[in-house]
């Protein structure tokens, strides 16, 4: 398994919104690295004949019927939130990347 | 012209159902800010998403509508990005795996018959409302968040702006008519997003693609399309650098506008959505969602032209909405003349909706007393003046035609003897009139047609009225 670069462990942080210093960039690409290494093992296994697998469990067709459920009272939707006003979540300027 | 546009759509539609997505949260447009909110759909840790089956099927059903392939399996995906209008930090939607695939939709834009194919239709959830505030920051309101939403995705098939405009007219028909959403732009339940740009015909060169968004209404599609055809035209004529970009459409100014470059394509690091299983439409299900389509306005369109006798402007208009098409077979069935019940629907009925921002469906004269107040015309009771003025006393006051034209007096005078004095009142007080018409001046008669029908509050018979006066004047 190729190692992972610098830059894609940049990319990763970056798409993660991590704004990380050099010297933790070169610890978490070594970390990763060593994950990745670990997991490589599962690379040996012949999968030839095993169709790729997205959930463990063999389910399928799990639906609900359209009905309503009460939803929660607004103080609760809003409880856990860091800053809300009235009736509504406030959340710092938005940048458009 | 060696440069051709080349345009794709990206249409998202809101579905109809009760309740949103994965939660059992009312999906409703206008409720109080972060009413309709559970754990689910705030993505709260531990909340398990599921499917709703109407919403499945909702999306089955347009793509049968659309021609399209239902995948025997297909997964939810996780599109992963930050914006707060999202409260889990990712959107579940579908990536490699939509539900339908592989359809189109025919019509005739510009004169010229179009099929434009769809490259999928699928289903995934809306986002939430930002509220942005003076000072930066912004107000969330996650009621929408959740919300089932359905991606219609065509080829990049369009060659003109009116295509786009047709297209969208069509579809929202379609949508209307399968009863899977309002579809209404002004409330965001169908938004659409094109792609433009141009191919060299002879050198097979692209512009580099335009993505245009904030579009709030299908006028808004077309100009935008068609300013930015104009734009990229004009930029490869004169050799300017172009961008892979999304613009935004402006609407007072009528043109687009950067919002953002696209650097490198988006990284929203797809996978698929561990906490929902894979679909696999049972096969008789999917048999039963398309036994169970309904005639579909293109079909309905031409057995309005060959059953009715319609022209094709009028099997337009009336089919363009089901329920103004139910009601004109309604009336055409009450009072078999279909001509004149599309007349009146698309006429008056139309004028008095409009006016008072009704839908059809609320129109307080139901199809049988529109019928009867047709039949009165047809034999001769009324003149069809005098039922532009019995049809605003149906509508006030719910009694039938017949009542109305009794209760005011309104009979159309058959009866030559009761109209022979005011023939000769007519004659005796436009003698200029009927000195024109003995010299040969035919429209003269017109006048005194006039006198006749106002003197009688519209009630006299046009025809027996025009025959008594040339038999006076001895033509």
């Amino acid at each position: 398994m190729p190692a992972i670069t610098p830059e894609e462990v940049r990319h990763v942080a970056m798409l993660a919104h991590l704004d990380l210093s050099a010297e933790e960039l070169d610890r978490i690409g070594v970390e990763l690295n060593r994950i990745l290494e670990y997991f490589a093992q599962l690379q040996k296994i012949d999968t030839e004949d095993v169709p790729v697998t997205s959930h463990a469990i063999p389910m399928t067709n799990v639906f609900r019927e359209d009905e309503v459920q009460a939803s929660l009272p607004v103080d609760e939707v809003i409880a856990n939130a860091p800053d809300g006003v009235d009736e509504f979540f406030r959340v710092p300027r938005i940048i458009e990347e | 012209m060696a440069w051709q546009p080349c345009i794709g759509l990206e249409v998202h539609v809101e579905l109809a159902t009760e309740s949103k997505m994965f939660c059992g949260c009312r999906n409703e447009f206008a409720a109080p800010p972060n009413s309709l909110c559970c754990p689910v759909c705030l993505g709260l840790p531990g909340s398990l998403p599921v499917p709703n089956r109407k919403a499945v099927e909702y999306v089955i059903r347009t793509g049968l509508a659309l021609n399209c392939q239902v995948a025997e399996t297909c997964r939810f995906a996780r599109k992963n990005y930050f914006y707060p209008d999202l409260a889990k930090n990712f959107q579940i939607s579908q990536y490699d795996e939509p539900l339908t695939y592989g359809g189109y939709i025919e019509f005739v834009a510009d004169g010229e018959p179009v099929r434009i194919r769809i490259r999928r239709a699928h289903l995934e959830e809306d986002t939430g409302k930002n509220i942005h505030l003076p000072d930066g920051r912004s107000l969330v309101d996650y009621n929408r968040c959740g919300v089932p939403l359905m991606e219609i995705v065509t080829e990049p098939d369009f060659t003109t702006a009116e295509q786009c405009r047709v297209y969208l007219l069509e579809l929202r028909s379609l949508l209307r008519y399968l009863e899977v959403s309002e579809a209404n732009m002004e409330e965001g339940q169908l938004r659409a997003e094109p792609t433009v740009n141009l191919i060299n015909s002879q050198t097979g060169q692209r512009t580099p693609k335009v993505e245009i968004k904030n579009l709030a209404s299908i006028k808004a599609v077309h100009d935008a399309v068609q300013y930015e055809i104009n734009r990229q035209l004009h930029a490869v004529e004169h050799g300017e650098e172009m961008f892979q970009e999304t613009r935004r459409w402006n609407q007072q100014r009528g043109i687009t506008t950067v919002m953002r470059r696209k650097e490198t394509a988006d990284d929203y690091m797809y996978f698929p959505e561990p906490d929902l299983p894979p679909l696999s439409p049972d096969p008789q299900w999917v048999a039963q969602i398309r036994a169970s389509l309904p005639e579909l306005p293109q079909q309905r369109r031409a057995r309005f032209i060959s059953q009715y006798g319609l022209p094709q402007y009028d099997a337009e208009v009336l089919t363009a909405s089901k329920s103004t098409a139910d009601y004109f077979e309604a009336v055409a069935a009450a009072c078999a003349d279909a001509k004149a019940a599309s007349n009146w629907v698309m006429g008056d009925v139309q004028a008095y909706l409009n006016e008072h921002n009704l839908d059809i469906t609320s129109f307080p004269l139901e199809p049988q007393r529109l019928a009867g107040l047709i039949n009165l015309i047809n034999e001769g009771v009324i003149s069809s003046k005098i039922a532009k003025q019995v049809f605003p006393e149906m509508i006030a006051t719910s009694r039938t035609a017949e009542q109305v034209v009794e209760e005011k007096g309104l009979k159309q005078i058959d009866d030559a003897g009761q109209l022979e004095a005011v023939i000769q009142e007519a004659i005796a007080a436009n003698p200029k009139a009927v000195e024109d018409f003995k010299n040969g001046k035919q429209k003269a008669l017109g006048a005194l047609v006039g006198f006749v029908m106002r003197q009688t509050k519209g009630q006299a018979n046009p025809q027996l009225v025009n025959q008594m006066l040339r038999q006076k004047l001895g033509a």
